[in-house]
């Protein structure tokens, strides 16, 4: 913070905004919970976890608490289904005063019989929110016992809110899934991979299911993007695991090594750079000589292609500078790389829930001057975009107004966005919704600070006419 | 995905599926958006605040300023309190509001922290207020949450001077636009009324882009408006379920009459705001407002064959449902189904006794939600939906149009500009009544039937 006396923060949060110089040694503090009274931008423990399981198409994710926590997650992540569309439909107990004063556990019992006398599910995920978690439901005790009874998965997710961050609730829904996985016997091992950590944000993930086909490389379970009961209960045939994601998947990934022996790499299909790396590092994990031939005539069939077109938009887009505020590390990283594959420099970059190591090669991937902070406010925010000057903020629901107001640009990396931003079509997807917002005449009207009277230009204009 | 939504209906005591309301710290929060310079509280875990936040922008599309006081485990465990004071001492230390308006959660309600007490022994700076209303998320709805903070407004500051009334008539808006709180504010002016409207978010969450973020628009009641609405001659509560809890606590605590109305949607409900304004001013109706009155009666004949003997449902928030069924009726349609999340029996007393007072047969249902709503349309099909963004899938799913009105409205615009309250407002849902049923009816007939005059 050295640099910015003028700025008033929270002594607290000064520790955790460093500015990319040379002279600068510290470590970012990450990793940690927010200070109270933060206007923080981070989410809870359900949060995560609904973020893990919500796109398993034909599961019942049932919500275990008052009505808000399932009315504010019902069908936002915007995740697609090839198939079953359960997961779109908002269940829940909507526990009332009583319940809260004379327990839970009869009313969600309850609920899972009307689920099963209504439909024929397989599997159902049974969310506790945080007043489960203080009235003490053992949700376990309910869930098994409604599996006993009706002989299909009922899987309970303990993530009451205040049990940690977002990011314990990505883990609980990473035990969530394998304790699904561990009640079905070992498979034999077969040729193909599980995809970790892709939600199949737009359809993310067809892509790179079509990519993978090309080169030789079946898909056996998609965590969770488009993925069902049976696929999942399939994983442990896989030779290898690809995580995208990797703040919320690593840790299964991790889990399945540990347990089934299938070894995992991070890969990342954000930017065309990180995509071609990401295959051939698959190919070469995978060791087998035609699936590396395949990636290397994949690669220069698709970098032609798709060349031409994305070399229009790096003339429209360059030397225009960016911000970056987004949940994890590894998409902030992607991030940043794409930018500069167009030709654009970051200038601040933020994270919800970076780690250290994360916020290292942030550190390394960026230039002097470059803001980095972890778990940041909107003053935080607003005062560095406006002393940096950046162009565009790159960010989700709670940034687009802010970024508005302050008559700059905004890309959604969130999962609001309308257009897959995966592999070498997401690459070019990306560049062209920053042109479409970057190069917006819309900008044209809005008062830039320190510019006396937009007013001035419509007047002349008015005079001309006249 | 509503495939999923079967014709039969069986009864269903525990589960609720795609709900009709949300819980109600979201409704306090906004509220407090409506006090001048006031921070928002939400007293539990991160999420909570991050949600009502994230769902309030998704709708308002404005920023939405709203600080947590971040529960832990040891705080589940240990209370909240230092939770608490740390956080009041952080945001008037760093993003200086005049008023921090604390609300709680589920989870603080259960573990019990004592709010009142907390703020008491918390350094409060000079001038600078907090309030706080309980707000757990297990008790009503959303509706209920901006009653409770709407009422704690009155506790915390209304005064009453001995001998001293104003000649301000207090005006509670319910839970509506910042737009409509504009067009009812200009009614008021028109009328010649002197009012103080609580809480008030236009200026606030609809503010126009000047390339500056401001944390604090110029928009809201002020403490001392809030203050002086104990010396008013009189209140105006619009809405039974979000605004009547507040003007009864004022008539307790200062002895202010209220006068608990219909949300001004539709022209009865207009026309009683109108006449009770009338009533306290003494004074003509302007011409202004009899012009727009009569524009409005124009409309509603000019096209009344378009809406005339449709079958509609309307669901959303209780009191904008009351009177959206009731300008239904006066437009000629059948409101035959009529359901809001919120509970309350009132809601299903009043809405019976208007469809009962019109001849029409229908179903009436609070704390209802929409999956049993989409059954009784499988069972017998409607014309026209009339509700929140949430009413899309059953209007995908049965190629029914949807007129969006209400709490929230997360994939379209305008609603936070152009009022549906008032002549004014009941003229653009007209308009987009009749959009909305022509269009199809352009899209889909036969050549035939493609008439160029409508």
């Amino acid at each position: 913070m050295t640099n910015h006396e003028n700025f008033k923060t929270l002594d607290e949060r000064k520790e955790s905004i460093i500015c990319n110089s040379k002279f600068e040694n510290r470590n970012i503090k990450c990793d940690t919970n927010s200070v109270s009274g933060a206007v923080s931008q981070r989410a809870c423990v359900y949060c995560g976890a609904r973020v893990v399981l919500n796109p398993i198409t034909d599961a019942y994710h049932i919500v275990h608490g008052p009505i808000g926590c399932a009315s504010y997650t019902w069908d936002i992540r915007g995740s697609l289904s090839s198939g079953e569309e359960v997961y779109r439909n908002s269940f829940s107990t909507d526990l009332r005063e009583q319940d809260i004063i004379f327990g839970g556990e009869k009313k969600l019992s309850n609920a899972i019989d009307e689920i099963v006398n209504r439909y024929n599910p397989k599997l159902i995920f049974v969310y506790a929110t945080c007043v489960v978690g203080v009235i003490g439901d053992d949700i376990e005790a309910v869930c098994k016992r409604a599996q006993e009874k009706y002989g299909i998965e009922i899987i309970p997710v303990q993530s009451s809110g205040f049990a940690g961050n977002k990011k314990s609730g990505y883990k609980a829904g990473c035990n969530a899934i394998l304790n699904l996985i561990s009640r079905y016997p070992k498979h034999k091992k077969e040729f193909g991979i599980n995809y970790l950590g892709d939600f199949n944000l737009a359809g993310e993930i067809w892509i790179i299911k079509n990519y993978l086909k090309k080169i030789g490389v079946p898909i056996i379970t998609k965590l969770t993007g488009d993925s069902s009961f049976e696929e999942i209960t399939k994983a442990t045939k896989a030779s290898l695991n690809i995580v995208q994601c990797a703040g919320s998947m690593v840790y299964l990934a991790k889990q399945l090594e540990k347990k089934y022996g299938i070894p995992y790499i991070k890969v990342s299909f954000v930017g065309i750079e990180d995509t071609i790396n990401s295959l051939r590092n698959i190919a070469k994990q995978l060791g087998n000589k035609e699936v590396i031939d395949n990636v290397e005539k994949f690669i220069s069939v698709q970098k032609k292609k798709f060349e031409k077109e994305l070399s229009y938009y790096k003339k429209r887009l360059y030397g225009k500078s960016a911000a970056i505020y987004v949940g994890g590390g590894f998409k902030a990283i992607s991030l940043i790389k794409q930018f500069k594959e167009l030709g654009m420099k970051t200038v601040m970059v933020g994270t919800q829930t970076g780690s250290q190591d994360e916020y290292d090669l942030i550190k390394s991937l960026t230039d002097e001057g470059t803001v980095i902070l972890d778990d940041a406010n909107p003053t935080e925010l607003e005062m560095f975009i406006k002393e940096k000057g950046a162009d565009v903020l790159v960010g989700g629901v709670k940034e687009r107004p802010l970024a508005y107001k302050l008559g700059i640009a905004f890309f959604d990396h969130n999962h609001e966005r309308k257009h897959p931003l995966s592999g070498f079509e997401g690459a070019i997807n990306f560049a062209k919704e920053l042109d479409i917002t970057v190069n917006s005449p819309v900008w044209e009207y809005v008062k830039k600070e320190g510019e006396k009277d937009v007013k001035k230009k419509f007047y002349k204009f008015e005079y001309e006419s006249v | 995905m509503l495939e999923l939504t079967p014709k039969e209906i069986s009864k269903r005591k525990a589960l609720t599926i795609n709900p009709a309301k949300t819980c109600q710290p979201i409704g306090a929060m906004y509220a407090a958006l409506g006090i001048h310079k006031c921070l928002p509280h939400s007293h539990g875990s991160q999420g909570c605040c991050s949600y009502h936040r994230m769902h309030l922008t998704r709708h308002y599309r404005d920023p939405i300023m709203a600080s947590t006081s971040s529960f832990t485990e040891g705080a589940a465990v240990f209370g909240g309190k230092p939770n608490l004071q740390t956080a009041i001492k952080n945001v008037f230390n760093i993003y200086k509001p005049d008023v921090i308006a604390i609300n709680t959660t589920c989870l603080s309600e259960t573990i019990g922290d004592d709010i009142p007490s907390i703020i008491q022994s918390t350094d409060i700076p000079e001038g600078k207020y907090v309030i706080h209303a309980n707000t757990p998320s297990y008790v009503g709805s959303h509706i209920t949450g901006f009653s409770n903070m709407v009422k704690a407004m009155v506790s915390y500051f209304s005064e009453k001077e001995e001998n001293v009334l104003t000649k301000k008539v207090n005006i509670i808006p319910g839970f509506v636009e910042p737009s409509d709180m504009r067009e009812i504010k200009r009614i008021a002016k028109i009328m010649g009324l002197d009012i103080i409207m609580f809480p008030d978010t236009s200026g606030v969450l609809d503010t126009p882009n000047t390339g500056k973020f401001i944390m604090y628009p110029d928009g809201g009641t002020t403490v001392e408006e809030l203050k002086a609405t104990g010396m008013s001659r009189a209140t105006i509560a619009l809405g039974k379920f979000a605004s009547e809890q507040a003007a009864y606590e004022l008539e307790k605590k200062c002895n202010v009459t209220p006068y608990v109305l219909k949300s001004p949607v539709g022209i009865k409900a207009t026309d009683e705001l109108i006449m009770k304004m009338a009533s306290l001013t003494g004074k003509e109706i302007p011409y202004e407002l009899e012009e727009e009155r009569g524009q409005l009666v124009d409309l509603m004949i000019d096209i009344h064959q378009h809406y005339s003997g449709k079958k509609v449902a309307i669901f959303g928030d209780p009191d904008i449902t009351i009177s959206m069924t009731e300008f239904a009726i006066s437009l000629g349609m059948k409101p035959i189904y009529v359901i809001t999340g919120t509970p309350g029996k009132d809601f299903d007393d009043i809405v019976t006794k208007m469809l009962e007072d019109a001849g029409i047969e229908g179903k009436v249902k609070s704390a209802g939600d929409l999956f049993e709503l989409h059954q009784w349309i499988k069972n017998e099909p409607v014309d026209l939906l009339i509700g929140n963004t949430y009413g899309k899938y059953i209007s995908k799913a049965e190629n029914i149009p949807l007129v969006r009105v209400g709490f929230p409205i997360l994939d379209r615009v305008g609603h936070t500009y152009l009022p549906t309250v008032g002549y004014k407002g009941a003229i653009r849902i007209i308009e987009k009544i009749s959009s909305a049923l022509l269009d199809k009816f352009d899209r889909e007939c036969a050549d035939e039937d493609f008439e160029l005059v409508m």
